[in-house]
């Protein structure tokens, strides 16, 4: 009898306990029964894990090879200028009509990570905008988004051209003046709040060459941002053009003694300044790039707060891979990083 | 009754079944063609989602000297696809096993190499294609145990004086109890109903504290609550299932024992679990603060366990099984907390302990009132009610070893 009671007991016992194992196994499929991530082939995982390790280690991040529609953008972006339609003016000046549309666009902005964003022409940064000092310039804005939009651009311009004023969904505006002083300016949504009109991504690079051309280059056009994911006003992913890593992943191919001429502009938001440093080389910077004849900084890292901007000249002495990336680590390692490859 | 008869009754029988069948499938019928209509037409609201609907959980990070293995879930109602990985603010390489892709209720392990800091904390922050962030934290880094032959005796050692040892000293005090009064063992008993209540309040709130971070899409919180109500009536309904065969009343303090016993056990169970899991995420030093404290708390378990044996006559090998039942759940305890602990599963595990000991309740104070109403003293005697109070403030003041 003792004996009989006591089984019952341990029965009941057992009864619970399998209650509680049917219970687990239904909520996590497989997860009961799996073996424990320690008990897997160790051996196989060992090596693969330990050759990661120490390619990892000596590298750092490695963006791949995947050519993505997003890397794409970022190179187009850093070579392609648009000049506008040109014409001539009677009294003789040239005029340069531009198209910019304002519509909402899902950008890549690094391998496989998408980012809803406010563009101008689809890209972010939007398309650089090129002419040359005392041209008329007519830019058509047109709105195709479902939030007012404007188009503010620096530099010397009437009032009423300055893209003050919200162009409502739908509308267009076109903005003319003459494009003065020489120098690389910038263009911006300038619609409250502004910060989130600029960090979704409404933003280029404007550059007004001088009467008398500068030196030949090969030239380049770079905008340093960020990208707020999870929109808690602080950026997840840094990048230039647009897209993290982009020429880590394929670096700018430039030729020994030649020079380089890269017109940078800051338009990230939320954090205070960006900046650029060259490994193993210096250039010469002009800071807003206004005055031709002003004497540069000779140095390997500048800085900038959100719309300073600046003509850097580069000449590579040596073949070899040149590092460059924002100063600020953290920048760098979220997708601000680079090479120039000097052959 | 004419065959005639019969046979009618039976077509009648046979196509009322017929008819009944239809009459169930109808509504099967209007919803499947309702579902597949909605599938096909929508719902009729032409709107895009506001923001994109996924769910990761991290469930665990295992700490090896290639880096770290994160093991995520995808509990949300879409598929996920992990585009980046960033470790510390910085993009670092990864490899999945077997996909960066999941689909719904699917898991992957994430194996990052990196250089983590011994005692550092660190934060990988999993970035999906749609551009969420789910983040799994490193409090202090510390190389995760390896489940060799020797941790797992060390576990189960741990969880032996834990659990079994304990008890057994609690038991200890039984020959000491025995020579109580009826009043005095009514007390006993009313300490243990007091000890009992405080485990109840304690596993449930442990339950719901491990329901809070378990993935939404498992319920925890009702996964604790069904488990204590399913539980209880389940050892009620085994209870009242034997009574009606045996009505046996010699065995009834030993009956209520073993089910002490067991409820504690689900108990030790979650202790166990929780020493295992601290010692699985690195904090060795809240392990040992873990088992101290443990230990001293569930030598009044163990005097608990021995209250209602006090008019019966037990032999030794029944304290050594009881201590077995309500002890050695810990050390298993300590191997799943420690090996693969899984949050859902400890959130149901603690309700359905929580059940158990609620159970036990009910019977030791229906054994306290039957008995009193016999003797014709009060059930809620002040001795009664200072045992319960003695009962509850013990549990308590040995729980402050274990609560920070």
């Amino acid at each position: 009898m003792k004996k009989e009671i006591s089984r019952r007991q341990l029965l009941k016992a057992g009864a619970t306990g399998a209650f509680a194992l049917i219970g687990s196994a239904l909520l996590n499929p497989g997860g009961l029964f799996q073996k424990p991530v320690l008990a897997m082939n160790k051996h196989e995982i060992h090596a693969v894990k330990k050759e990661a390790l120490h390619s990892g280690m000596k590298h750092a991040y490695d963006p791949g090879n995947v050519v993505t529609k997003g890397l794409e953008m970022a190179q187009r972006a850093l070579t392609h200028f648009d000049y506008g339609k040109t014409g001539i003016l009677a009294n003789g000046k040239t005029v340069r009509d531009y198209e910019l549309t304002a519509y909402d666009a899902e950008v890549e902005i690094a391998r496989g990570i998408k980012f809803p964003g406010w563009t101008f022409n689809g890209t972010i940064p939007g398309p650089t905008l090129r002419c040359t000092e005392g041209d008329i310039i007519r830019v058509k804005f047109d709105n195709a988004s479902t939030h007012p939009h404007s188009i503010h651009m620096h530099g010397i311009h009437p009032t009423n051209m300055d893209g003050l004023e919200a162009i409502m969904p739908g509308e267009s505006f076109t903005y003319e003046f003459e494009a003065k002083p020489a120098g690389m300016q910038v263009y911006h949504c300038h619609v409250a709040p502004l910060g989130r009109h600029i960090h979704k991504g409404l933003y280029g690079n404007f550059i007004i060459d001088p009467r008398k051309p500068r030196a030949k280059a090969k030239e380049l056009s770079m905008v340093m941002n960020g990208f707020d994911l999870d929109l808690d006003g602080e950026n997840e992913v840094y990048t230039v053009n647009g897209y993290a890593f982009a020429y880590q992943q394929q670096p700018i191919k430039v030729k020994v003694g030649e020079l380089v001429r890269i017109y940078l502009s800051n338009l990230t938001e939320f954090d205070l300044i960006n900046s650029f440093h060259l490994h193993a080389n210096y250039f010469n910077y002009y800071p807003t790039g206004a005055d031709p004849e002003a004497r540069p900084n000779f140095t390997d890292t500048i800085m900038q707060c959100q719309g300073e901007r600046g003509i850097m000249e580069i000449v590579f002495p040596a073949p070899g891979k040149y590092m460059f990336h924002a100063h600020q680590s953290e920048f760098a390692e979220l997708g601000w990083m680079g090479f120039f490859l000097a052959e | 009754m004419t065959l005639l008869e019969v046979s009618k009754m039976k077509s009648t029988s046979s196509l009322g079944k017929g008819k009944m069948i239809t009459l169930g499938l109808i509504p099967f019928l209007i919803l499947v063609i309702l579902l597949v209509a909605i599938a096909k037409f929508g719902t009729g609201i032409e709107e895009e989602s506001a923001a994109p609907i996924e769910v990761l959980n991290v469930e665990k990070i295992t700490i090896t000297d290639e880096g770290f293995e994160v093991k995520v879930l995808n509990s949300g109602p879409e598929e996920v696809t992990i585009a980046q990985v960033v470790v510390d603010g910085s993009f670092w390489n990864a490899n999945f096993e077997p996909s960066d892709t999941l689909q719904r209720f699917d898991q992957s392990m994430i194996y990052i190499p990196y250089p983590w800091v011994a005692g550092d904390p660190h934060e990988i922050k999993l970035i999906t294609s749609k551009g969420l962030i789910f983040i799994g934290e490193v409090v202090a880094a510390a190389k995760t145990p390896e489940a060799d032959g020797n941790r797992f005796l060390q576990y189960a050692l741990i969880g032996f004086y834990v659990g079994v040892v304990p008890v057994g000293l609690g038991l200890l005090w039984f020959p000491f109890m025995r020579r109580f009064s009826t009043r005095g063992t009514h007390a006993v008993l009313a300490l243990t109903v007091g000890l009992l209540f405080f485990l109840f309040v304690d596993t449930i709130q442990e339950g719901l504290e491990m329901a809070a971070v378990a993935p939404g899409v498992f319920q925890g919180v009702g996964l604790v609550w069904f488990g204590v109500l399913l539980s209880c009536l389940f050892l009620i309904a085994m209870d009242q299932s034997s009574e009606r065969r045996m009505q046996s009343k010699h065995s009834e303090g030993k009956n209520i024992a073993y089910k002490l016993a067991t409820g504690i056990g689900l108990h030790n169970f979650g202790e166990g679990l929780a020493i295992g899991a601290a010692f699985a995420i690195g904090e060795a030093a809240l392990g040992t603060f873990l088992i101290i404290g443990f230990t001293l708390h569930n030598v009044t378990e163990g005097i608990g366990i021995a209250a209602p044996l006090l008019k019966e006559r037990p032999t030794w090998k029944t304290f050594l099984l009881l201590a077995v039942i309500a002890g050695s759940p810990a050390i298993v305890g300590t191997w799943v907390g420690g090996f693969i602990f899984n949050i859902t599963f400890a959130a149901l595990f603690f309700g359905i302990g929580a059940g158990a000991i609620l159970q036990v309740i009910f019977v030791i104070s229906r054994m306290i009132m039957r008995q009193s109403s016999k003797s014709g003293a009060p059930a809620v005697s002040w001795m009664n009610f200072g045992g319960l109070t003695l009962g509850i403030v013990l549990m308590y003041v040995t729980a402050l070893l274990v609560k920070f």
